[in-house]
């Protein structure tokens, strides 16, 4: 579940039920067991603060967050106005603030904890993003100006039926935010949704994506995480429609003292749905810390149900903890598969070894092999040049840090 | 002239049970531009030998050199000695997932040459090296031994054999597993290697079928960890007619 580096003698552990099991390459690996919580659709909801109870910092939901650093966010007051923000974007798309009024807002999702409801109580209008092309269409929302306050803020993200298109929501610079995002993805719709996160060192970010897709529509989500102190992106995504198709994307590395978490809900609700979860990351410097939870839920009308979730975390120092915790609920019988995976090691010394024996410097190997792990979601994003920006980006990190790690020797 | 020697050379592993030997004093000699070709039975150390001299961390030098034109290797790290001159084709190559063969190739060739190659003639190279090898050129593209056959696996070591030039290789049962045609394939690109550079060889094989193409200068029979007996390819064709049993009997090896 929870991997401590140094730590002692890690083992694997990769369940799958009706899943080829996935080759772990000699990683020294931990994972956890399915455990069963309360179903995940039952739980508390509610967009009324008072109506959640105090954070205390010990419920499941909190217990792996630093509940200190983000109280501001859960229940301090939150300024929720529209704030600056900028567009690029091709034609078939459309971006506007809305009033709260609009029967969108609420549609998809509810708040099921404080931070989340505390935005949803705030917010003063709802940015909306439309895609409605039937060629590729794309938008891309970069904020860039959030400012240190508190804010919350809420965005609803509409890919209409039969519309192919893409969002990026691209975020940097100072913030202190909780917010709500829901996504609609109308029946026969191509959405992929990206959410960047490169804020600035000391910024910290709450979010929850509420995502439905309906019928024979297709979600790509894709969340990258490089920068800020704390940042938390849960996607709890319902594959509604019959033959809806979700494919859930992560990449996060964490350095010296920061905290990134993600907890992936997938619902297969209708029938022949197929979901995907993958999320990798890789922790390097002291006091790096990464969360993942990935829940899914294949519900009683779920029958031809085709899942399968996996985090891998890579480890590259000292003084790391990545926790990661794979849930799988079943509630039919009749599926067609569904397993999961989760696995954090350090290097494998087999691929060190291979380049090394080619003349690559350690230092080079390691680089490869790290960018090597990461490139796979990378590439999810289908956009070259925020792909190689990130590639840049990823490599950025592994040189600022890597002077200050103590890298480890064998596993 | 260049020359690969190896001295009195000792290694073990760690193993559950404690420090296993299994290299026990093995003297070998090769000279640029000559083949060695070593046969024995599984488990005898082949490729402990093999790994030891390329560096891997795993198996422990007990004592004895292994010395490249004089300068001792063992004290290398793994990198310095690929960029000594020395290479290994594996056995079992390693899958590096997300690390392009085209992308592995360049960075390769760069660190062994201390510069970058110029791209276009490179990339020629490249081509033309995978053509020779009937390696598809969507090869290039793909991940470093992901999902690669392991007849393919076995051509990939030989593309870089071809493209990173060494002075001495080690090639480990890289006949195994190969179908009749990609073993006349993989030789020819060994052969042209050698033509090329006039690099020394050292075969590591079950079979006499690859001797038939690379032809030895000397053949080494490895039993229990050390060289038990050399010749000449006459003493292949006579280990294929007779097997070990000669040898294991003599060192009272089960
Ligand atoms: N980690 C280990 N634990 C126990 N024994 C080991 C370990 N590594 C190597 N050995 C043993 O060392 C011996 C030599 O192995 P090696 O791989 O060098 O043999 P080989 O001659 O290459 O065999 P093959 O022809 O089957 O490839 C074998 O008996 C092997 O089991
Ligand atoms: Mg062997």
């Amino acid at each position: 579940m929870s991997v401590v580096t140094p730590a002692p003698s890690p083992s694997e552990q990769a369940e799958q039920q009706g899943f080829k099991a996935h080759s772990d390459g000699g990683w020294g690996n931990t994972s956890e067991r399915v455990v069963p919580v309360q179903t995940r659709s039952d739980r508390f909801k509610s967009n009324v603060p008072s109506e959640h109870p105090d954070v205390t910092g010990r419920e499941a939901e909190w217990k792996l967050t630093p509940v200190d650093l983000v109280r501001p966010l859960i229940d301090g007051a939150l300024d929720g106005a529209p704030y600056a923000f900028l567009s690029t974007h091709t034609d078939g798309t459309d971006v506007e603030w809305i009033d709260r009024a609009d029967a969108r807002i609420g549609s998809v999702g509810a708040a099921e904890e404080k931070a989340s409801a505390n935005a949803w109580n705030a917010f003063e209008k709802a940015l909306s993003v439309t895609v409605s092309g039937e060629e590729h269409s794309e938008i891309t929302i970069s904020r860039s100006s959030l400012g240190s306050g508190p804010r919350g803020a809420h965005t609803i993200i509409t890919g209409t039926a039969n519309s192919r298109g893409r969002v990026i929501l691209q975020n940097t610079g100072l913030a202190q935010l909780t917010e709500n995002v829901e996504i609609i993805v109308e029946d026969g719709a191509h959405l992929t949704v990206v959410s960047v996160q490169e804020w600035a060192g000391d910024a910290l970010h709450l979010a929850n994506h509420f995502v439905t897709v309906g019928r024979d529509a297709t979600f790509r989500h894709v969340v990258v995480s490089l920068g800020g102190k704390v940042v938390r992106v849960n996607p709890s995504v319902a594959l509604a429609g019959e033959g809806a198709d979700g494919e859930l994307f992560g990449l996060y590395f964490a350095d010296a003292g920061q905290h990134l978490e993600q907890r992936v809900y997938m619902h297969h609700e209708g029938a022949n749905t197929k979901g995907r979860v993958n999320y990798k990351g890789a922790l390097q410097g002291l006091g790096a810390h990464t969360v993942w939870v990935g829940d899914v839920l294949i519900g009683p009308r779920a029958a031809g149900t085709d899942s399968y979730e996996q985090n891998r975390n890579l480890v590259l120092s000292e003084g790391t903890r990545a926790d990661s915790i794979p849930n799988l609920e079943i509630e039919t019988g009749d599926i067609l598969g569904a397993g999961h995976a989760s696995a954090t090691g350090r290097f494998d010394d087999e691929q060190l070894f291979y380049l090394q024996a080619r003349g690559i410097t350690e230092e080079e190997a390691r680089r490869l092999v790290v960018l090597g792990f990461l490139t796979e979601i990378v590439q999810k994003i289908g956009k070259p040049e925020l792909e190689q920006r990130l590639q840049a980006s990823i490599d950025a990190e592994l040189n600022a840090s890597s002077s200050a790690a103590v890298n480890g020797g064998a596993a | 002239m260049s020359v690969l020697e190896v001295k009195d050379l000792r290694v073990s592993v760690e193993t559950e049970q404690g420090t296993k030997e299994i290299l026990k004093g093995v003297d070998l000699s090769i000279a640029e531009g000559e083949i060695h070709a070593i046969m024995g039975p599984n488990g005898s150390g082949k490729s402990t030998l093999a790994y030891t001299i390329a560096g891997h961390p795993k198996y422990h030098v007990e004592g004895g050199s292994v010395t490249l034109d004089g300068v001792e290797v063992l004290t290398m790290s793994v990198d310095e000695r690929a960029r000594a001159g020395l290479f290994l084709a594996m056995q079992y190559p390693v899958e590096i997932p997300g690390v392009t063969v085209q992308n592995f190739l360049r960075t390769a060739k760069t660190a062994l040459d201390g510069e970058a190659p110029a791209l276009r003639p490179w990339l020629k190279q490249v081509k033309q090296s995978m053509t020779d090898l009937r390696m598809d050129k969507t090869f290039a593209e793909r991940n470093v031994n992901e999902g690669f056959s392991g007849g393919e696996k076995k051509r990939h070591e030989i593309l870089q054999l071809e493209l990173l030039k060494p002075k001495f290789a080690i090639l480990d049962e890289t006949d195994s597993g190969l179908d009749v045609d990609a073993l006349k394939i993989v030789s020819e690109g060994v052969n042209r290697a050698k033509e090329n550079t006039g690099l020394g060889l050292l075969l590591i094989t079950h079979y006499t079928r690859i001797l038939r193409y690379i032809k030895p200068d000397f053949v080494h029979v490895f039993v229990d960890g050390r060289v038990a007996e050399e010749g000449g390819h006459e003493l292949a064709d006579r280990l294929e007619d007779e097997g070990y049993d000669r040898f294991l009997s003599a060192t009272g090896v089960a």
